[in-house]
């Protein structure tokens, strides 16, 4: 237990020690601008799609960070140490996931707020995209971890990661928005979307790391 | 002479070459027929006059798309599970084939929606997910490319083969899950087809058709890796003995 928490910890530090936590913070804020740039700075319109771009924005942000999940350990040699360790590898990578949600995750929920004020999202709004993006960057992260696994030994596979990534990621999006959505398109409850991305998440907790264990042991044989 | 055998190479470029002058030639056959029932054979639709033909290309495209999703599957199983030594050429010969599938899907698929529903396309949950499944195959096709071992390549590419396995019954059941504008199931269904047998020949006759190409052309692919990785290993050999 000791011995996960230390991963986790380590992982963390490590992300932000090296920038590449706030390169993802600012990567978010960059995509948040473009977005006006792109449809217009009409504040209503912005205001209606801004839950939507901000889960995009996040989701891209939040794949960059994941190609060095594995690779830098791989690199250095604390992979080979980490599956030899008599830890189960799926725990391994469940901590390593913690970790990159400590570093990751959890600062683009809390940026979140701040630029959806930039994209004119109502209070209700801020709420309901910001509840979405704390249940539902957990499940980025753990299904995004499957990606880096599969390309840890591939010098530039950073952009090969996004697009394995992606398509499994997509009941996410699809729930988070919809959830977060509710705030502004009407009187649609906030709950059941919500709890199906809440499992989304649960779901991706187990099949994550297994998967990611997995690919890891095929990537390194 | 039981299956295990033909897990040799060489058994199974001695097989081929014995089947698939026949199988071709059964594909060649099938598709003439199929071809003439889907143009003079079978009557035109009520609703959509003579458009309906697509259906003759459209709907076995996209069910061999999931066919060949499919026969990856397994392959994907037989290296991970029994390391079985041609399952791997078997799932890198048949990306490119599924892809090749789902794109000639997508696209018959939009020509007849343009005169149908009056769009190239629309993001219903069938259509959707088709999408997903072509990015799917280029993902895996991309995969293949970027790990330079074979071995290697082909287990990590077993691994997200089967992670994205869950997408073939979300394809299926689209039209009974959610509220899509593609039609319903009319064939496989309970309460049976629901299409007339004046076109269900001619429909059956292509899909039969395609899935003989298919084979056939996934068993001259799967004996192009192998002579691929033959010459590779030779060419190998020879740069180690010169050097």
């Amino acid at each position: 237990m000791k011995a996960l928490a230390a991963i986790a910890a380590q992982t963390a530090r490590l992300s932000w020690r090296s920038g590449g936590a706030l390169v993802g913070v600012v990567f978010f804020l960059a995509v948040v601008t473009v977005v006006p740039f792109g449809v217009g700075p009409d504040l209503k319109l912005l205001g209606r799609i801004g839950p939507a771009m901000l889960w995009v924005a996040a989701l891209l942000a939040a794949l960059l960070n994941l190609d060095r999940l594995f690779r830098d350990d791989r690199d250095d040699g604390s992979l080979d140490l980490l599956v030899m360790s008599g830890v189960p590898l799926e725990l391994t990578v469940l901590a390593k996931c913690a970790g990159a949600w400590l570093a990751t995750g959890l600062p683009l929920t809390v940026v979140a707020p701040l630029l959806g004020m930039l994209l004119g999202l109502e209070p209700a709004a801020l709420a309901t995209t910001t509840a979405t993006l704390a249940a539902g960057t957990p499940a980025l992260i753990l299904i995004g971890a499957i990606g880096a696994a599969l390309t840890a030994a591939l010098p530039r596979g950073g952009i090969l990661v996004a697009v394995l990534v992606l398509p499994f990621t997509i009941p996410a999006l699809i729930f988070g928005v919809s959830a977060a959505a509710t705030a502004i398109v009407g009187p649609t409850p906030f709950l059941p979307p919500f709890l199906i991305l809440l499992a989304l998440t649960l779901f991706s907790l187990v099949i994550g790391p297994i998967a990611a264990a997995a690919a890891l042991r095929a990537t390194l044989e | 002479m039981p299956l295990i055998d033909y897990a040799n190479p060489t058994r199974f470029l001695a097989f081929s070459a014995r089947v698939l002058p026949w199988l071709a030639a059964a594909t060649a056959v099938l598709l003439l027929v199929g071809l003439w029932l889907s143009f003079f054979g079978s009557p035109p639709d009520y609703q959509q006059g003579e458009t309906v033909r697509i259906m003759y290309i459209h709907v076995p495209s996209a069910w061999l798309s999931m066919l060949c999703y499919g026969v990856m599957a397994v392959a994907a199983v037989g290296t991970l599970v029994w390391r079985h030594p041609l399952a791997d050429v078997t799932a890198r010969a048949a990306a490119p084939l599924g892809a090749a599938f789902t794109f000639l899907a997508l696209v018959t698929g939009s020509l007849w929606g343009k005169p149908m529903w009056g769009t190239w396309w629309v993001w219903d949950a069938r259509l959707t997910s088709e999408l997903v499944l072509l990015i799917m195959y280029l993902g895996l096709i991309a995969l293949w490319q970027a790990v330079d071992d074979f071995g290697r390549a082909a287990r990590v590419v077993a691994v997200l083969t089967l992670v994205g396995s869950i997408n073939i019954p979300i394809i299926k059941f689209s039209v009974d899950w959610w509220n899509t504008l593609h039609q319903g199931e009319s064939i496989f269904r309970a309460g049976g087809p629901t299409i007339d047998w004046s076109m269900l020949t001619a429909l059956f006759t292509m899909m039969a058709a395609m899935t003989l190409l298919y084979a056939a052309l996934l068993i001259g692919a799967i004996g192009n890796e192998i002579l691929k990785r033959r010459a590779d290993q030779m060419e190998m050999m020879a740069a180690g003995e010169r050097g």
